[in-house]
């Protein structure tokens, strides 16, 4: 780690630099810096070190979890992982949060882009009372309109059902999507649309062949936001898809799967599906960092 | 040119409004009507009570023992959070002073990013599930290291006396890394020549991040703050899945009590209602005040 602190001496610019100031510049010590980098080290052993341990007792045997929490597992069980796949029915529920997540992005992402843009660009009485209608719903806690919405979700007859959860995700996402992508639909230039209506392009063409395309990198960083948001989402299935389990989203299947760990001691199962659930976002998020970091930090920004 | 715009608002509004106001404006507003019912459960009879719900809720014991657990997550996680935040995003785009190279970060910054950002993938399901195993008193990884190293091995999660900060522990790791990106991502946006100025006065890195950072992050630095007040007053699913409010209630927390009293052996609907509207009031009060408090005069460069 002394790497990071070379004597300046040894680049060849700084010889004759050094000459003419008068106030040496504060160089930390190479104590101060190890000691500094040390803190980051830790912090990133502490955040790797549960999950290389959840991914590690995925293969171990439950004497191995019980007796040796740090010991390394004795063979690649792959059977915990076949187990959890199919007799705690991870590989279902995963299938099961897909399906329920494709609807709702593509439906919030659709509903929130044609929303926004009415905002964005178009004037029209009321337009400000129905768009802080809308944002309003940023500052409400999802609990208060709990009790009610099973009631509103049971009513509809979509009380456990798939679609009942897509629109009620897609509802809830609303808020936060129309915000941010009305303040991107508002950052664009209105020359391009200018120009295209006077050329006789219809309202409904120029959003679709000519605003939506302008605006994908707002719509990439909010559907990532939106995606994983929905993803994790866990009070709104646990509320509203009680009962049929054939019916479960991963959240609930994995809390499931705790539970029945509890009594059955199936430690090595648990950590496999834990695991099962937790490599793929993993894998995406690393792949596409830099678009996922961004989708989730530009919101908290504008 | 704009003839033909009102088909294009209609249709691109209309489907947004209506689902937003079925399932997210419909409920808040009955929660509000409900909270002053004595409505108990699935049968149709809610006699209005007044604010007979409000009366019990100040001399409910448990819930003001939540509001307790509530307060001290709201005191000591942001800070927390924001300073450990602060503190590895400084380390990251400023950490390495080699003197003629000025300010740049330290080596592997793009890694520990990566690294850092994994918990805010994760749902927090998983990670609830994670690190309750992670404490697990026999096979735990936690106790694991502690008897390797000769140390008694106390219980966590079941005791009463340190249940809640186990959870507060968590809550902290879990926010870290989101805010060491999004400090990371304003920190990046400051002048490089303000720290190259500085370091040439003979700044030291306290000085430098207390007088320039902070100040020029302030903006970004109060939406985290807000944002980590209303996970502070959340808090339900790593306490639910963590230690389900206890031991003996030692970790309840305010969306908990509310949930149990909805959904859980009992169905007080209105009295969870009352709960609910409670903690709309809290979670508004406390963005308002952090808005206020946190308010300066922005300072903008070109």
């Amino acid at each position: 780690m002394t790497i990071l602190d070379k004597p300046a001496s040894e680049g060849t610019a700084a010889g004759d630099r050094r000459a003419s100031r008068d106030r040496k510049p504060r160089r930390e010590t190479g104590a101060a810096n190890v000691f500094s980098h040390g803190f980051l080290l830790v912090w990133g052993a502490l955040t790797v070190l549960p999950l290389l341990w959840m991914f590690l007792s995925s293969f171990k045997s439950d004497g191995e979890i019980l007796s040796d929490p740090w010991g390394l597992p004795g063979a690649l069980r792959f059977e915990n992982w076949a187990r959890a796949w199919t007799e705690a029915h991870i590989g279902r529920y995963f299938l099961n949060s897909a399906i329920v997540v494709a609807g709702s992005l593509t439906l919030t992402m659709l509903l929130g882009a044609t929303a926004a843009y009415v905002f964005a660009r178009y004037e029209f009485r009321g337009r400000q009372v129905v768009y802080y209608l809308f944002v309003g719903g940023m500052m409400f806690p999802v609990f208060l309109a709990l009790v009610p919405l099973f009631f509103v979700v049971r009513n509809a007859g979509l009380f456990g059902t798939w679609t009942g959860l897509i629109l009620v995700y897609a509802a809830y996402s609303l808020p936060f999507t129309v915000f941010f992508l009305t303040a991107f639909f508002r950052t664009l230039p209105t020359a391009v649309a200018e120009a295209a209506l006077i050329d006789g392009c219809g309202h409904f063409r120029l959003f679709f062949r000519v605003m939506l395309p302008m605006a994908r990198p707002g719509l990439i960083s909010i559907a990532i936001f939106n995606f994983l948001s929905q993803w994790n989402q866990f009070i709104l299935p646990q509320v509203l898809m009680q009962g049929d389990d054939s019916k479960w989203v991963l959240a609930q299947g994995l809390t499931a799967l705790a539970v029945s760990q509890g009594y059955q001691g199936d430690y090595s199962g648990l950590f496999a599906g834990l695991t099962i659930a937790t490599l793929p976002v993993l894998a995406v998020y690393v792949l596409f960092q830099r678009q996922v970091q961004a989708g989730l930090t530009a919101g908290q920004l504008k | 040119m704009r003839h033909g715009k009102y088909p294009l608002i209609v249709t691109f509004l209309v489907p947004p409004v209506l689902l937003y106001v079925i399932f997210v404006v419909s409920p808040y507003l009955q929660a509000f009507q409900i909270s002053t019912t004595d409505w108990l459960g699935y049968s149709a009879e809610a006699d209005p009570v007044g604010l007979a719900n409000f009366e019990t809720l100040l001399h409910d014991g448990r819930v003001w023992n939540a509001l307790k657990n509530n307060a001290l997550l709201l005191a000591i996680v942001p800070v927390l959070t924001i300073g450990l935040g602060l503190f590895f995003a400084t380390m990251l785009s400023m950490g390495g002073r080699k003197g003629r190279a000025g300010v740049t970060g330290v080596r592997g910054t793009a890694v520990y990013r990566m690294v850092y950002f994994f918990p805010q993938v994760l749902s927090v399901v998983i990670i609830a599930l994670l690190w309750k195993e992670v404490y697990h008193p026999n096979s735990g990884l936690l106790n694991g290291a502690l008897r390797a190293v000769g140390l008694p091995a106390p219980t966590w999660l079941g005791d009463p006396r340190t249940a809640f900060w186990c959870v507060l522990a968590v809550m902290v790791w879990a926010n870290v890394g989101f805010y060491v990106v999004l400090f990371g991502a304003a920190m990046s946006a400051i002048p490089r020549d303000i720290y190259e100025a500085v370091l040439l006065d003979g700044a030291s890195r306290w000085t430098t991040l207390r007088r320039i950072t902070i100040p020029l992050l302030w903006d970004t630095v109060q939406v985290a703050w807000i944002y980590l007040a209303i996970a502070a007053l959340d808090g339900f699913i790593l306490i639910q899945q963590m230690t389900n409010g206890g031991p003996n209630f030692s970790s309840d927390v305010i969306g908990l009590r509310m949930y149990e009293t909805a959904f859980g052996s009992e169905s007080k609907f209105g009295y969870a209602s009352a709960i609910g509207v409670v903690l709309f009031f809290l979670t508004l009060s406390v963005a308002v005040l952090a808005l206020r408090a946190a308010r300066r005069d922005r300072i903008e460069y070109s």
